[in-house]
């Protein structure tokens, strides 16, 4: 049957990971819900952001079923932008530190919140 | 027309990948439209991951403190502020529509052609509200919180050029995906791929799971980081 017609399944497999990836987006969420932060909170964002990114990949787009042909070319060429993502770190870090060193820019600046301009509470007039 | 991922008498595995190269013939065991999409899907990954690498770049740069995003998508409901709740939607929407979309596809090539187009119907239509939201999203940033590509009232006027840019790319991504899976879907209801296959089914929904995947992506960087 397979053979025949193309990527098919069965459907239980599909509703499985619907579940999974609705229960990681939950997961993801909550890690702001419960303002859990620093490197935990990068740690955790990250980590479910690959697992729903290789689910949706492997299973919705049928890459895992695909011949080692189509995988690959789908799959190495991103590799080079791990490399530019690395370089582009390295790059930005020097850029601010020679901000700071030479310019003489503030590193204790802190950002406003709309609660600083809405008067007040939390948020409460931003309805409108 | 219908080839698919086992062929006979091939090996699978690093043997089959030096066949599939090496022998005198077609390399890709898919429908033609199936590669071109998968190569048009890399190339489009390679633009998003470089407006992502731009936005860590600036992010990284800049000296101005970086807005705080939790409060700024906060959305008050009830009286209450909550963090995010609009994003939070929006992204179980996407979700929901990548699932009936693997349904569609599943149906299509069962050659069940009611079901298919509802499920792409039903698809199109939560990609839809996906925009609405979008829309109404933005115009909270730009109206409420004066917030523009070029400055914002709370840090770095980077946030507004990167944010815009990523998100309102991402927009026109899932918009662009309405229009092919709605005149898809319209060919699957007149028939138009009873004798041609159900392939394109399989295709226009790697599009839109590629569009689930770059919003798994900007949900990460853009409002959880």
């Amino acid at each position: 049957m397979s053979s025949e017609a193309g990527q098919q399944h069965p459907l239980g497999i599909y509703y499985k990971i619907w579940i999974l990836l609705f229960v990681l987006s939950g997961f993801s969420y909550a890690v702001d819900y419960f303002h859990v932060e620093g490197g935990l909170r990068w740690f955790l964002v990250i980590t479910f952001m690959f697992l729903k990114a290789g689910f949706i990949t492997a299973i919705f787009m049928h890459v895992v079923w695909e011949r080692l042909a189509l995988v690959l070319t789908i799959l190495v060429p991103p590799v080079a932008l791990l490399f530019l993502i690395g370089f582009m770190t390295i790059e930005g870090n020097y850029t601010e530190g020679t901000r700071y060193q030479y310019r003489g820019d503030d590193p204790t600046l802190t950002p406003l919140s709309p609660s600083d301009f809405h008067g007040g509470g939390h948020g409460e007039e931003a309805a409108h | 027309m219908s080839e698919t991922a086992t062929i006979q008498g091939s090996p699978e595995g690093v043997e089959g990948l030096v066949e599939d190269w090496a022998s005198d013939k077609q390399t890709y065991n898919v429908p033609w439209g199936k590669a071109m999409m998968w190569i048009f899907l890399v190339s489009d990954t390679f633009i998003f991951t470089c407006f992502l690498t731009g936005y860590l770049n600036v992010r990284l740069t800049t000296t101005e403190p970086w807005p705080l995003q939790t409060e700024i998508f906060a959305l008050t409901l009830f009286g209450q502020s909550i963090p995010l709740v609009l994003i939070a939607i929006m992204t179980f929407i996407l979700i929901t529509s990548s699932g009936s979309m693997a349904l569609a596809v599943n149906f299509g090539y069962r050659r069940d052609k009611q079901k298919t187009f509802i499920l792409m119907l039903i698809t199109a239509l939560l990609g839809l509200s996906f925009v609405g939201m979008q829309a109404f999203e933005w115009t909270k940033l730009i109206v409420d919180e004066g917030i523009r590509p070029w400055s914002n009232p709370y840090g770095a006027a980077q946030f507004g050029s990167v944010f815009f840019m990523v998100t309102g790319f991402h927009g026109l991504h899932v918009t662009g995906g309405v229009i092919y899976l709605l005149v898809v879907a319209n060919k699957v209801r007149k028939g138009h791929y009873e004798k041609k296959g159900y392939e394109i089914v399989e295709i226009a929904g790697l599009y839109w799971h590629f569009v689930d995947l770059v919003w798994v992506f900007i949900f990460a960087f853009f409002y959880l980081l």
